[in-house]
């Protein structure tokens, strides 16, 4: 009898139910229009390709640290409450390494990004991109990884080499599963 | 019952995983408490809880006021209230699965606000149709539930110091929790956009004020990820990323993404500064390792431990957390005798895929110092390394994805220090 049952069980749940390994989408993404992206795709990758128009000198940049961080990352990114951002170049084999934008950071890209994106942090996306491209041009040329009359804009900014451009090393191929493909 | 000299399994009084349960269960004792009976009723000898009526129902119920000390202990940046993070009071809690209110909290920029009808998520890149999802379009979809840990690249990272923190097992090792996550299955949404064969990671973005971003390998994308709506069954909690949040199981807790609001495909990793400043290790020779994605094979004793100290000799069940990000747990040893000999935990399942296993062992405790550890193994192979062996693999002061053995130190008088083997 519980045989019966179970067999008549399976037979509905063929007729009426997709039960598969691969569920069946309903496909309800609207498309989104070209607009819609472009608001939205604030990401900078190495090769600079979403950087925006504008552009910004070093000494541009210098005053816009001292208004917006120089109070959390001290005079020249150093020795203020939270993270410092220059000097420790050619630390990081030594017993003490010091980790910077400018002694660890592999892009300059990194820090367009993420200055434009997520500082300062009291008032995030409140700079202009004139403003971000100046700030990064000032904190580069702290450490001359950039010069003193450099202007960066989306054309100069990701030529810039950092000085640990080529220190790192990926883990990522460790993890991946041997069925997994790319 | 008392253990027999047959039950023991190592040195320092541990006994055989099954040496409780042979015994069978426990003798009552609660009996005799309220014997009194007055002669013409009962209600003299009844406690107050059942001569008077209870309290009313309440619309979301709260833990018991007697245990309202159970909290998050918080550890914020001064001045930025919403910057850094709370952790979980492991020794506090047991089981496996994390009260959603006690999960940990990491927070660059503190928590947003997020209005469910106006956020949505969108799907653009390399993909043949860029896409936008209302969470109300992806409330529709089919979901999948799974318990999964999550937990911060920098948990445990206080053991890198050269003396023992003295701090309690969640103020160590509490940024990791577990949750039944449900949510739309990841791959689903990429299908529906089309992906373009030339992506092999995508880019994964938050609507906090942080800007949260995070390059993740397309084929864990693939693998098992999920937009995640859910949290042991309510809908996921803002600390969590209301309205919806990326689930990469046994990945960084980083990497996880709340409030996620985009997903771009791209060729390569766009080197966020989470991905290049942070969660990467530098190792001796100067070069660090980045996109550590997975989190190791990791155990944590939680009972006894700092802050519960022994209440003289006697039987005593030694409990603890195990987890992989590679997978499932296949074994969790525990020694008493710092490492002399060794005893097989039981694993009280069910055992899954890199979700927290909670681990016990019977202990007769007779009252000499003794050295608890505990270490697990993977169903990989993948076993916790000697904190010694841990530390030499980085350069000095890196504190990211730290797995080795932990330890307690039980004392002659029954307190309990944080100790390294």
């Amino acid at each position: 009898m519980p045989t019966l049952k179970l067999a008549a069980l399976s037979l509905i749940l063929m007729a009426g139910v997709a039960v598969a390994a691969t569920p069946q989408s309903p496909g309800l993404g609207r498309p989104a229009t070209p607009t819609e992206v472009q608001a939205v795709d604030i990401s900078v990758p190495p090769d600079g390709s979403t950087l925006p128009p504008g552009s910004g000198s070093v000494a541009q940049g210098a005053a816009v640290f001292e208004a917006n961080c120089q109070m959390c990352h001290g005079p020249a990114g150093v020795g203020g409450p939270n993270d410092r951002l220059t000097g420790g170049v050619g630390t990081l084999t030594s017993p003490k390494p010091i980790k910077t934008v400018n002694s660890f950071w592999p892009y300059a890209t990194t820090v367009y990004d993420y200055v434009r994106r997520a500082m300062p942090l009291v008032a995030p996306q409140s700079l202009s991109n004139n403003d971000v491209y100046a700030v990064v041009a000032y904190l580069l040329s702290v450490d001359g990884v950039a010069p003193k009359d450099a202007v960066l804009d989306a054309k100069t900014l990701p030529l810039v080499k950092m000085p640990n451009r080529d220190g790192f090393v990926s883990w990522e191929a460790r993890y991946r599963p041997k069925t997994a493909a790319r | 019952m008392t253990a027999s000299d047959d039950d023991l399994a190592a040195g320092g009084g541990l006994l055989h995983r099954r040496t409780l349960l042979r015994g069978g269960v426990l003798a009552g004792g609660l009996g005799a408490a309220f014997a009194a009976r007055a002669a013409d009723g009962i209600g003299e000898g009844s406690p107050e809880t059942m001569r008077v009526p209870g309290a009313p129902f309440s619309g979301y119920g709260v833990p018991a006021h007697w245990r309202g000390d159970i909290k998050r202990s918080i550890g914020a940046v001064p001045d930025r209230p919403g910057t850094g993070a709370s952790r979980t009071p492991l020794e506090r809690l047991e089981g496996t699965i994390t009260p959603a209110g006690l999960h940990y909290e990491r927070h660059h920029n503190g928590i947003p606000d997020i209005d469910p009808a106006a956020h949505t998520l969108i799907v653009h890149g390399l993909v043949k149709q860029p896409l936008v999802f209302s969470l109300d379009a992806l409330l529709r979809y089919p979901m999948h539930s799974r318990a999964a840990f999550v937990e911060c690249a920098g948990n445990s990272g206080g053991m890198i110091a050269p003396q023992p923190a003295q701090t309690t097992a969640g103020g160590l090792h509490g940024l990791v929790s577990c949750s039944e996550w449900t949510g739309v299955p990841l791959s689903l949404l990429l299908d529906e956009a089309g992906v373009d064969p030339r992506a092999t990671w995508l880019l994964a973005e938050g609507g906090d004020a942080a800007g949260m971003s995070r390059s993740v390998p397309l084929w864990k994308c693939r693998d098992d990820a999920m937009i995640a709506l859910y949290q042991n069954g309510e809908p996921i909690r803002p600390e969590q990323g209301f309205p919806m949040r990326l689930l990469l199981p046994g990945f960084q807790g980083n990497m996880n993404v709340k409030w996620l609001r985009r997903l771009k495909l791209t060729v390569g990793p766009t080197f966020t500064k989470d991905e290049t400043s942070r969660y990467t290790e530098l190792m001796p020779d100067g070069k660090a390792r980045e996109f550590m994605v997975e989190m190791g094979v990791k155990s944590v004793i939680t009972r006894p431990s700092f802050g519960l100290n022994m209440q003289g000799p006697g039987l005593y069940e030694i409990s603890g957390l195990a987890w992989s990000g590679a997978g499932k747990i296949a074994k969790v040893e525990v020694s008493a005798d710092g490492g002399k000999s060794w005893a097989q935990a039981a694993l009280n399942g069910p055992v899954q895929d890199k979700a927290l296993t909670r681990f016990r062992l019977p202990w007769r405790w007779q009252g000499a110092p003794s050295l608890l550890l505990s270490r697990a193994t993977d169903e990989h192979g993948n076993v916790q390394p000697k904190r010694a062996d841990w530390l030499a693999q980085y350069a000095p002061g890196q504190a990211y994805q730290f797995n080795a053995i932990a330890a307690w130190q039980v004392e002659a008088g029954g307190g309990i220090k944080h100790a390294y083997a």
